[in-house]
């Protein structure tokens, strides 16, 4: 049997206590959201939830939008994503197997772009989608949601890794050149493409300062608009609050709970941050 | 015509694999990116588009100078929360880390997973549930003051400690990438150097620090930049947990350049801001290359 030193104890102390700290604001903000509260929060904090859904009962009767939010936000990481899972991994193996004039520079235009901060493009962003009539629409964040460049950087890193050998294979056997695509990289490039696939979903999901520029009316609002604002509007009644910020973090706790293999290995891909 | 049609032939379907992620990169980034590089030189409205300002740089001497200096006090509060989060995060991050190494795999998998959970929820949320722990009536930091029989504190409507405590919260929020990226360059450490110290009598701590510590220096790189470059953008967390802005405390480069683009719609001068903002991105990213071109080896 190992000894039990001091050492080993202060250790198992700090990772408890700050494993406490990391999940307690979160953990407050459910059990205030299953305890029935009308009003003002009592001022002796609610520490056990009473597993009641009062609040959210409340929250989708008073709050006619919500699941508005819920389906923009899906629509919006749904179609954002099945854009780059399909076309990333398409010019990741362009970038990564072909050879072709002008490939270094376009290479060198995306990654020179990856350092600048998105902010600097929604002045221009918003001129765009403005005279497009395109704001106030879910097609302001779509367009714009498909021009990250991450993905492709992403996908070439791996499908360069991948032999040649298959690809050859293929095209001897009478393979078309979409075919090789269909047939051998995409099959070959699953593990990064479920990365990406995840990681763009979330980034989408949890997106903030362009769709709150990009959105106007009430019922177009994307769940985090919609939940940052919600404050404003239901300022007396704290249990709609808390239980529409629940929700609304809900479905990315069990995502992550599902994929969690898959978002850490994305994490060392450098495709999440945190 | 042979040519082309040879060149069509031999890099077509490059072209063709290429072009629809080409197409949106430079519509939406790239376009963009040089156009508010024009803009910030110009005045530009919805109606009537650009102008050229005079003399030419006028926008980034009224973004400095405007409303007594606000952007500078911006600035100023941005670099407060950066030192501070960043100094936390890589200290957190390494430590834990290095705690959760020796455990059993299922330890290692439950503490990572338990420190993701918030890193997966936006912004946007987090800052709302840091909002409640900081209310001034009903929250739980005053009702732990009160239980130690301290007076409650206005955390986020005091113009003196609001940005303190917006701070204090990134602070207290685990750097699940820390740890996730530190761990990974940690199993990547040959054991045959930590049983060579062992046999040289070097203890547990001592090893931490001259072979762990030195061998995962180009990783604590790269966290200081990348948690550099987000506390430079932070927005969300000052959002929604000081929305008012606090008698301006609370100011940070982001919520400026939010302000002045979209609430007073100041583009030209929001522009110049935001290539400010890239600027001071840009300077860290060189300080990271510089740095690890004198990278060591093993």
């Amino acid at each position: 049997m190992k000894k039990l030193t001091l050492g080993k104890v202060l250790a198992w102390f700090f990772l408890i206590f700050t494993t406490v700290v990391a999940l307690f604001p979160m953990y407050w903000l459910f059990a205030n959201a299953f305890t029935p509260i009308t009003a003002i929060p009592p001022l002796t904090p609610i520490l056990v939830p009473a597993f009641k859904l009062d609040n959210f009962e409340r929250l989708l009767v008073n709050n006619k939008h919500y699941l508005n939010w819920m389906i923009n936000s899906l629509i919006v990481g749904l179609a954002v994503t099945a854009w780059h899972v399909f076309f990333d991994t398409l010019a990741g193996y362009a970038f990564a197997k072909k050879r072709f004039p002008l490939r270094n520079v376009f290479f060198w235009m995306i990654l020179s772009t990856m350092m600048i901060p998105i902010h600097v493009t929604f002045i221009p962003l918003y001129i765009i989608n403005r005279s497009l009539g395109l704001i106030d629409t879910l097609w302001a964040l779509i367009l714009p949601g498909t021009a990250n460049v991450f993905g492709i950087f992403l996908m070439r890193q791996y499908i360069q890794t991948l032999p040649s050998e298959l690809e050859d294979a293929a095209r001897i056997d009478g393979c078309s050149e979409l075919g090789v695509f269909r047939h051998v990289i995409m099959p070959l490039s699953m593990p990064a493409v479920a990365a990406l696939a995840i990681f763009t979903f979330v980034r989408n999901w949890n997106d903030f300062l362009w769709p709150v520029i990009a959105l106007n009316k009430p019922q177009n609002y994307t769940l985090t608009v919609g939940v940052a604002n919600m404050q404003g509007e239901f300022l007396t009644d704290w249990g709609i609050i808390f239980s529409g910020a629940a929700l609304a973090a809900l479905p990315m706790i069990i995502f992550f709970l599902i994929f969690q293999k898959y978002f850490l290995e994305g994490v060392r891909m450098g495709a999440l941050k945190g | 015509m042979r040519a082309i049609r040879n060149f069509i032939r031999k890099y077509g379907w490059a072209y063709a694999f290429i072009l629809p992620s080409m197409t949106t990169f430079i519509v939406f980034t790239l376009i963009p990116v040089v156009w508010a590089f024009i803009i910030s030189f110009q005045k530009y409205s919805l109606v009537r588009g650009g102008q050229w300002v005079d003399p030419i740089y006028a926008n980034y001497v009224t973004a400095f100078t405007m409303l007594n200096g606000i952007f500078v006090t911006a600035i100023r509060n941005t670099l407060f929360y950066t030192v501070f989060t960043v100094t936390t995060n890589i200290l957190v991050g390494l430590i834990l880390a290095s705690l959760i190494q020796p455990l059993s795999h299922r330890w290692r998998t439950f503490f990572r997973a338990a420190y993701y959970l918030p890193a997966v929820t936006s912004a946007i949320i987090i800052g709302m549930t840091w909002a409640y722990i900081f209310n001034g009536q009903w929250g739980f930091a005053n009702y732990l003051l009160r239980l130690f029989g301290f007076a409650p504190l206005r955390w986020l409507s005091d113009p003196d400690i609001a940005l303190g405590s917006v701070t204090l919260s990134a602070m207290l929020t685990i750097p699940a990438t820390a740890v996730v990226l530190y761990s990974a360059a940690m199993n990547g450490i040959p054991n045959e150097f930590y049983e060579a110290a062992e046999i040289d009598g070097a203890n547990a701590l001592q090893r931490w620090w001259y072979i762990t510590v030195p061998l995962i220096k180009s990783t604590t790189l790269y966290l200081v930049v990348l948690y550099t470059i987000a506390s430079f953008e932070v927005f969300e967390r000052i959002y929604v947990m000081v929305p008012s802005g606090v008698a301006n405390s609370t100011q940070t480069i982001v919520t400026q350049i939010y302000n002045n683009g979209f609430k007073d719609f100041d583009f030209g001068v929001a522009s110049a801001q935001a290539f400010v903002l890239f600027v001071m991105i840009a300077t860290v990213a060189v300080f990271q290359f510089r740095a690890l071109q004198s990278d060591v080896e093993y």
